[in-house]
């Protein structure tokens, strides 16, 4: 059955993502950290992390984007907007003060949850409830925009 | 500055092997291997695409296993927060929010959409960037006198 191979596949890709990561040592919030200490005791292996990463797909991407579609899926959803806006530069301040404060990114917290440490929990469940926040408040700020431009057609009209 | 602990092949080792689940998940499924947004879609789900999230999920945490039970001992074996309980919870929080509103994390902006030359992505990638210097810089340097 394809939906059991799809979701296979999820799994295999998500075991080899947390064992990377864990490989890579960016498991270790410390060592985030020293490489983001760039004035102080500096250590440089995160940029190797994601030359490595990025390095694999760079080459890979184009290559498997010609194909048309993917091997277990219809399309390819890959983010067709490319235009640089407002909340791409708030949002990546936000997350950049909070992964510099703790030296943890989504991706490293949730394989840390493999320790089963009060502290990975703590940050984990804070990370939920940000996550749910903006999501409910960018929901409302969506329509309310939405309303706002109603109102504005209704008194034009 | 002084250079401390720097592992580039086992940081480059592990770099190339998350490239290889990133460049697998799109070739496979056609998704963009970006964790915040893979997760984000489980919090806040949508009909018919959760399934697939909560196995990728689950698939980053049994990596993290897998690497312990075979490293018994070696590289990391333990995790140490580096700031206490009230500032783990503000930058829980600032994480989730961040990623929310910039749609995406190091993994979703830094290494796919830098990968597919996105303007969004560098910009987002070079902002989370700098502010995680900053904000090292100011609790290091500035707060605790050089600590």
């Amino acid at each position: 059955m394809s939906n059991a191979k799809s979701l296979s596949a999820a799994l295999f890709a998500g075991i080899l993502f947390g064992f990377g990561l864990s490989v890579a040592q960016m498991i270790d919030p410390a060592k985030v950290v020293n490489f983001l200490d760039i004035f102080g005791s500096w250590d440089p292996s995160l940029a190797f992390v994601m030359g490595g990463g990025l390095l694999v797909n760079a080459i890979a991407t184009p290559l498997i984007l010609k194909r048309g579609r993917p091997i277990l899926a219809e399309f390819f959803r890959v983010p067709a907007k490319s235009q640089v806006d407002r909340r791409i530069v708030i949002g990546g301040v936000l997350f950049g003060a909070g992964w510099g404060l703790a030296g943890y990114c989504p991706g490293p917290m949730i394989t840390s949850l493999s320790f089963v440490d009060g502290s990975i929990l703590t940050i984990f469940t804070a990370y939920v409830v940000g996550t749910l926040g903006a999501k409910f408040g960018l929901a409302k700020y969506e329509d309310y925009k939405h309303q706002k431009h109603q109102a504005n057609e209704a008194c034009v009209g | 500055m002084e250079i401390i602990n720097f592992t580039p092949l086992s940081a480059t080792l592990g770099g190339a092997l998350i490239g290889l689940s990133a460049a697998f998940l799109l070739l496979v499924k056609g998704r963009v291997a970006g964790i915040s947004g893979i997760f984000g879609g489980i919090v806040y789900p949508e009909k018919g695409d959760v399934s697939w999230r909560i196995l990728f999920i689950a698939g980053l945490i049994i990596g993290g296993f897998i690497y312990q039970w075979l490293g018994a001992g070696a590289g990391v074996d333990h995790i140490e927060a580096v700031v206490g309980t009230p500032w783990l919870i503000a930058a829980g929080l600032l994480v989730g929010v961040g990623t929310t509103i910039g749609t995406g994390c190091t993994s979703g902006h830094g290494i796919c959409g830098l990968a597919r030359r996105s303007p969004r992505s560098l910009v987002a990638t070079v902002t989370f960037m700098a502010t995680a210097f900053v904000t090292v810089y100011i609790v290091r340097h500035l707060f605790t006198g050089g600590a």
